[in-house]
């Protein structure tokens, strides 16, 4: 998946940080490698200045004035599945949750290289691409239509953000593997290495409560112990799914 | 409080499933039994109030039977001066009325017949027994000496003693009395008793007739005597017991009233220190127990302070770390940009220039790891280093960790090499082992011993525990470092220039991530040949561990512990 994706020419970046040094960093280097730069200061100010500007990607500080960056990340989620990286002085599992449960589908930690905050700022713009092989994947009772975007079940749409689709595509395209936490950082995030598995666990938890008939017994994404993932039997359709491109 | 205390361990101890009667009173017994060593450990009470009554019943039995030993002595010896004063007055008037009958009236058989039927009147109406034997003078011959006893009474009661002491006197004229103890032996003709403790006493009687010597002996039975100390004993013993029931009481009411309130004080004692700091002891009075509760509520209340005091600077602590963090890696991260801006840009500067970006980044680099090991440090520091534990197969964490590590291995040409016999899975918070083995291999690379050197990693899962040993070839540990290896910036030889660009934290924190688990950390090294470092976890958490699967050691090497 990754790779193949599409870019936008001058991708919007919303920069939500209190630091003017490091809003205004932040700026300079975005604009540098060819973004469009928009800095908020305040948390309170940012779901307005998101709305104005509908950005590409949310760049969003934990502690800020006015609103914390994590209520800032429910309110955005509430109303679009806009790539959110959280940015966060601490590395504490419970802040790095907390983030992520937010909705964030990212959190990197200060202090951070600017390549690396790049990199996972491309990878978060590299909407999954249409594939032209496969129109269409069946992966538990739901269907998945690639090319509209959409997970449907029973002709109801359900409303997944953009990484959550992604994982959940990856599952049911190769549903008889078991796919280690590593490999779907690389493949949904596309992180080569040294990224944390906790993303994951978090997203596979957001996913489920939405398209699980019960998350406390997931059947549609099933956890193998010690392992990782893989999507749940699907039933009747066995002849539906895709096999072209995928050997 | 103390009350519903009681009542909730008399439940806590009920039988639990009801079983037959017998059964279950037998096997009540049986724990009675096995627990009174238990008991009698348990219950000062029990102790006092054993002590206290065995001690008295020394001296009750000690004292009753002094008290015993001087009645009867006191009652025999006045039954023997009236036994004596008695006999002596009997064989005087028979004497006298001998005398008074004449020398010639009678043959020597008839008179002796006649005196002994008188004494044994007299003996009979007075309430004792007369034997009269005669003649005992020393030319008397034993065949011609006949006896004459009260009816029923066995002539073995005389003692032979006396009667060879009365016969000492048979030739002089004798007008006292010998005397001693004797049992009264009766043949089946007396009524009961057959055979009782007796006063028997000696005297003589010359007979007229023949002027022989007569011996003339009493028998006063101490029957009343023996029937009064009878009942005195019982009267001793009795009121002995009831005295000993009454100290037994008495020391019971009094322990009670000092043991109640030590019990009291030991179950609050006991809430405090499961954490209830707020339970106090109810003060009553003002002698010793109430000063008691006083001082031991004024303890709490100290206690107490105290505890919330540190509570409050932990959290302060911890706060404090976590404002340092935000406050330090804001500007941190935007110097951090600015300098890759900078360093990106050097190739355009002039070289002075250039050369500064480059200390600036390269120092930066360092100045980050710092301050994150000092930010992690702090965190155990402050008891908030929590574990997120999954099932993780510490093979996949290694490999892992040294082909991150790859980078520093290739620059120092180290080779790395890792072993195992199959998969370790164990429940871990993979990010803390991972970082404890990139610790532990960093380490080792960078004291390998330089280009060509080799490192090897070997894991190993018994059915309690995992390990991971890290082991290099260079220049090994002094004997006495394998302990300091984990101490904060600690460096072996501190003349030695820094070689790698580690903080001097790093096996500090592996040793605090290691503890977190509950597993251990240790070191080995000797001079010349290397160092070894051991990594052993429970398989599950929270497991105590007991040993490792994996020799920390070559061979039988001594062996530093460091956890």
């Amino acid at each position: 998946m990754s790779g193949t994706g599409t870019y936008p020419s001058h991708p919007r970046v919303l920069v939500v940080d209190d630091d003017p040094a490091l809003a205004e960093m932040l700026g300079l280097v975005l604009r540098n490698e060819g973004f469009e730069a928009l800095v908020v200061e305040r948390g309170d100010e940012a779901l307005t200045a998101f709305r104005e500007s509908r950005p590409d990607v949310v760049l969003l500080d934990v502690m800020l004035p006015g609103k914390n960056g994590i209520a800032v990340c429910q309110e955005i989620r509430a109303e679009s599945g806009t790539p959110i990286v959280m940015l966060t002085a601490r590395g504490d599992t419970i802040d790095v949750v907390a983030g992520l449960e937010a909705g964030a589908d990212d959190y990197i930690v200060k202090p951070f290289k600017p390549k690396e905050l790049l990199a996972r700022i491309r990878a978060r713009l590299r909407t999954s691409a249409p594939q032209p092989e496969a129109e269409e994947v069946r992966i538990g009772d739901l269907r998945i239509d690639i090319v509209g975007h959409q997970v449907i079940r029973n002709g109801r749409p359900i409303s997944l953000t953009p990484l959550e689709f992604d994982l959940l595509v990856c599952l049911a395209r190769r549903p008889r593997q078991v796919f280690s936490r590593e490999v779907l950082l690389e493949q949904v995030w596309g992180y080569r290495h040294a990224a944390d598995t906790r993303l994951v666990n978090v997203h596979v938890q957001r996913l489920r409560a939405k398209i699980e008939h019960d998350p406390e017994n997931p059947a549609i994404v099933v956890t193998v112990r010690g392992v990782g993932y893989k999507a749940g039997p699907t039933p009747d359709a066995d002849a539906e799914t895709p096999g072209g491109g995928q050997s | 409080m103390a009350a519903r205390a009681e009542s909730a361990d008399r439940t806590g101890s009920a039988p639990r499933n009801p079983s037959s009667a017998p059964a279950r009173l037998a096997s009540a017994l049986r724990r009675g039994v096995a627990d009174i060593p238990q008991f009698w450990r348990r219950s000062l009470r029990t102790r006092v109030v054993v002590s206290i009554v065995a001690l008295s019943a020394i001296v009750v039995g000690t004292v009753g039977l002094l008290v015993m030993r001087q009645l009867s002595d006191g009652l025999a010896h006045s039954r023997v001066t009236s036994s004596v004063g008695e006999a002596i007055s009997e064989t005087t008037s028979a004497q006298r009325s001998l005398g008074a009958s004449g020398g010639n009236a009678f043959d020597p058989g008839t008179q002796l017949g006649q005196l002994a039927e008188t004494l044994v009147a007299r003996g009979d109406a007075r309430g004792y027994d007369v034997l009269v034997r005669g003649p005992i003078g020393p030319d008397a011959n034993a065949a011609s000496q006949g006896v004459r006893t009260t009816p029923g009474l066995v002539p073995t009661s005389v003692p032979q003693r006396l009667q060879k002491d009365i016969a000492t006197h048979a030739d002089a004229p004798f007008t006292g009395a010998l005397w001693t103890y004797t049992r009264m032996r009766l043949d089946a003709s007396r009524p009961v008793p057959r055979a009782a403790p007796a006063v028997a006493v000696g005297t003589t009687v010359v007979l007229p007739t023949d002027g022989e010597t007569y011996a003339v002996y009493y028998l006063f039975p101490m029957t009343d005597e023996l029937t009064t100390l009878h009942l005195l004993r019982r009267v001793l013993l009795t009121s002995g017991l009831l005295l000993l029931l009454l100290v037994a009481g008495v020391t019971w009411l009094v322990t009670r009233q000092v043991i109640t309130p030590v019990r009291l004080a030991r179950r609050v004692a006991e809430r405090i220190a499961a954490g209830r700091l707020e339970e106090r002891m109810h003060v009553r009075g003002e002698d010793d127990i109430g000063r008691l509760a006083t001082s031991f509520n004024q303890m709490a209340d100290e206690l107490q302070r105290q505890i919330r005091q540190l509570v409050d600077l932990s959290r302060v602590q911890r706060r404090f770390v976590s404002d340092v963090s935000h406050e330090l890696r804001t500007p941190l991260t935007t110097v951090r940009m600015a300098a890759d801006v900078l360093h990106d840009a050097r190739d355009s500067f002039d070289p002075v220039t250039a050369r500064s970006a480059e200390l600036l980044h390269t120092e930066l680099d360092r100045f980050e790891n710092l301050l994150t090991d000092l930010l992690e440090i702090s965190r155990f520091d402050a008891g908030a280093a929590a574990l997120e534990l999954s099932g993780t197969d510490l093979v996949d964490a290694v490999r892992h960790t040294v082909t991150a590590a790859a980078p520093l291995a290739d620059k120092r040409g180290v080779e790395v090499e890792v072993t195992s016999d199959g998969p370790v899975v164990a429940e871990v918070d993979p990010r803390r082992v991972e970082r404890i083995v990139r610790n532990l291999v960093t380490n080792a690379i960078d004291h390998a011993g330089g280009p060509g050197a080799r490192v090897e990693v070997h894991l190993a899962a018994d059915e309690d525990a995992v390990a991971v040993v890290v082991r290099d070839y260079g220049v090994g540990l002094e004997p006495g470092q394998q302990a300091m290896v984990f101490n904060r910036f600690w460096r072996a030889d501190p003349a030695r220039a820094r070689t790698s660009g580690g903080t001097g934290l790093g096996l500090a924190i592996a040793l605090e991530d290691a503890r977190l688990h509950g597993g251990w950390l240790q070191a080995w090294g000797a001079p010349g040949e290397g160092a070894s470092f051991r990594l052993t976890l429970p398989r599950r958490a929270g497991d105590a561990l007991k040993h490792s699967p994996l020799p920390l050691a070559p061979e039988a090497a001594g062996v530093g512990e460091a956890s």
